[in-house]
């Protein structure tokens, strides 16, 4: 029964300096993995490029990593790129991310459930939620029915994960909420140490039903720093990100050593921020 | 380095790459891995197409050329790769028809100028020895090299543009090389899957770009191989930093269990797929309990359930 199955958004926080082909690839990796547990239903996937004031070296422009995200996802019918958190003048903690993009679906979905009120079919909302054309027709017919909510879920690879052990980069209470009201998922390669990291976090470990871990057979190492490397040395990186991405870098030559260079000793966002803050260097045990 | 017996003026523009992998076809013991060797821009790359006239000297597209590693920088120049699928007689398990192999590699190289697929051996009633398919692309090179040196011959000569590295006064030879990773090269261990007097040409004659990733040192298994450590000067080994290793088992597998493979594989390949519902359980399991043809070939009274 498609209507007993919770809705899931992936939203995707991170630098995407270049975005790559394994970027999106956990977009795929996650949503067959939730179609194959039978209880959810992936609706959408958001790639939110961090805001430039989050320092990180060699970080450029997020109008560049913005555009070269939407080039990227141009083909996708159910991953987009949402600019918000880049437009932001300052950093923003991922927990406000997702929590503004939880309101968004919420506030969509309230908007939706009430049209199914009305006689009339606004279809062009649905088709924006919900790619299954035929479930507004559906819907119309049966008397309102007590729907589960939405769930944004962060979509991650192990090494954000194993990052909430990183002094002063996360506060404990973010930690706290990002697991209990929302949930990780975190894709990761056969063999790496993310169950034992779970394992050794009390917070984590609490909350292990909504953290999904995601195995990833098919080893793909492609890092943005990689590219970036590889760019510089002037070799390729056909086949490795979007063709479109690799053309409008290499158009706009994106990538050079002076740009790898930008905020060099410039101390990350976050750490600068929680250095002060006692409640950040709780330990994550 | 190993010199060959003409004079080589052929120049290298990038050490390595990172991998490119097509994991839609199997072809025998070749995996599809296409790969960008330049470091310049395409344009530098003497074009098929191109309809400027070159300065003296080919821009020859004739057979793949691939030449570097440990050489002196600046030796080589790559014209040309050539990806050349193996024919349904192969007879290995899972190997769809060659049509379609053939097409979805094309499609895959929609994109690329300089690489492109060869359906000749795929064509041939046989399946056909890899050093065969060299000698055949060898051939064609040569002719083509040598219709062009005619060509050359009987004009003018131009006047070449400063600091072109084909405008040398003889039109060179190019070089073809085997391209593969480092399992095939392993493939050379197993028992009356090669001919050695292949080996010793395939490697000798040609030479072999074996591309391995990090972490993994093929150097040891040629060390430890007369034959091979025979003709080490031809054998250029080449890390792949960036992990990539999109198997075409993985991609089938996949397929057949209705799992994306978005992103691993172009999407005209994968629309291609779909269309022609070219991969299922079924397709999967041809050729089951036979044996390859090269075994096969060597050694008949083996229990065909070997495989």
């Amino acid at each position: 029964d498609p209507d007993r199955k919770t809705e899931v958004v992936l939203l995707a926080c991170g630098s995407f300096n270049p975005i790559t082909n394994m970027h999106l690839r956990l977009f795929e990796l996650a949503k067959d993995y939730f179609h194959e547990t039978g209880k959810y239903k992936v609706i959408k996937g958001i790639i939110s490029p961090v805001g430039d004031a989050y320092k990180k070296k060699g970080l450029i422009s997020a109008n560049h990593r913005v555009t070269m995200a939407k080039l990227a996802t141009k083909n996708s019918d159910w991953v987009e790129v949402d600019d918000w958190e880049s437009c932001q003048s300052e950093w923003l903690e991922t927990l406000k991310v997702l929590r503004y993009h939880h309101q968004k679906i919420l506030s969509a979905d309230v908007t939706n459930s009430l049209q199914d009120a009305v006689p009339i079919t606004k279809l062009g909302r649905k088709r924006k939620q919900e790619p299954n054309r035929h479930e507004p027709i559906k819907k119309k017919n049966q008397s309102p029915v007590v729907k589960s909510v939405p769930q944004v879920k962060l979509l991650c690879g192990s090494d954000m994960l194993e990052s909430f052990g990183v002094p002063n980069l996360w506060k404990l209470e973010d930690i706290t909420e990002i697991v209990e009201k929302h949930g990780l998922v975190c894709i990761s390669r056969a063999g790496n140490n993310v169950q034992k990291f779970i394992y050794e976090s009390d917070i984590l470990w609490r909350h292990k039903n909504n953290i999904h871990l995601v195995e990833e057979w098919i080893t793909n190492d492609i890092s943005s720093t990689k590219i970036r490397r590889a760019l510089r040395r002037g070799q390729s990186i056909r086949y490795l990100v979007p063709d479109v991405v690799r053309a409008y870098i290499e158009k706009n030559r994106l990538y050079s050593p002076e740009s790898e260079d930008r905020n060099a000793g410039v101390v990350l966002a976050p750490l600068q921020k929680y250095a002060s803050d006692p409640k950040s260097s709780q330990a994550l045990n | 380095m190993g010199n060959p017996p003409w004079p080589l003026r052929l120049f290298r523009r990038s050490y390595r790459t990172p991998l490119s992998p097509f994991g839609t076809q199997t072809s025998g013991a070749v995996n599809f891995l296409a790969r960008s060797l330049l470091r310049a821009s395409q344009a530098d790359l003497p074009h098929a197409a191109s309809t400027t006239p070159a300065p003296q000297g080919p821009p020859s597209v004739t057979a793949g050329n691939r030449k570097f590693g440990r050489s002196p920088p600046g030796r080589y120049q790559v014209i040309e790769g050539i990806m050349s699928p193996v024919s349904d007689r192969y007879g290995k398990k899972g190997l769809v028809s060659a049509r379609h192999r053939v097409a979805m590699a094309k499609l895959a190289l929609e994109t690329s100028d300089w690489i492109r697929v060869d359906p000749w051996e795929s064509e041939q009633d046989t399946w056909t020895e890899t050093v065969k398919v060299l000698r055949h692309h060898y051939n064609e090179a040569l002719r083509a090299f040598q219709s062009k040196k005619e060509f050359t011959r009987n004009k003018h000569p131009m006047e070449s543009s400063a600091g072109d590295s084909l405008s040398c006064q003889q039109p060179v030879l190019p070089e073809l090389k085997l391209l593969c990773g480092a399992d095939f090269l392993q493939t050379f261990k197993t028992p009356n899957l090669w001919k050695e007097e292949d080996i010793k040409e395939i490697v000798g004659k040609f030479g072999l770009v074996c591309i391995s990733r990090a972490g993994s040192d093929p150097s040891q298994f040629i060390q430890e191989s007369d034959l091979l450590s025979k003709f080490q000067h031809n054998i250029f080994l080449v890390r792949e930093w960036i992990q990539n290793e999109v198997s075409a088992t993985q991609i089938r597998s996949a397929l057949c269990r209705g799992l994306s493979v978005k992103y691993l594989i172009p999407d005209s390949v994968i629309a291609y797929i779909v269309q022609h519902n070219v991969y299922t359980a079924e397709s999967e399991r041809r050729n089951e309990g036979h044996l390859l043809q090269p075994l096969r070939l060597q050694n008949p009274t083996i229990n065909p359930l070997r495989d």
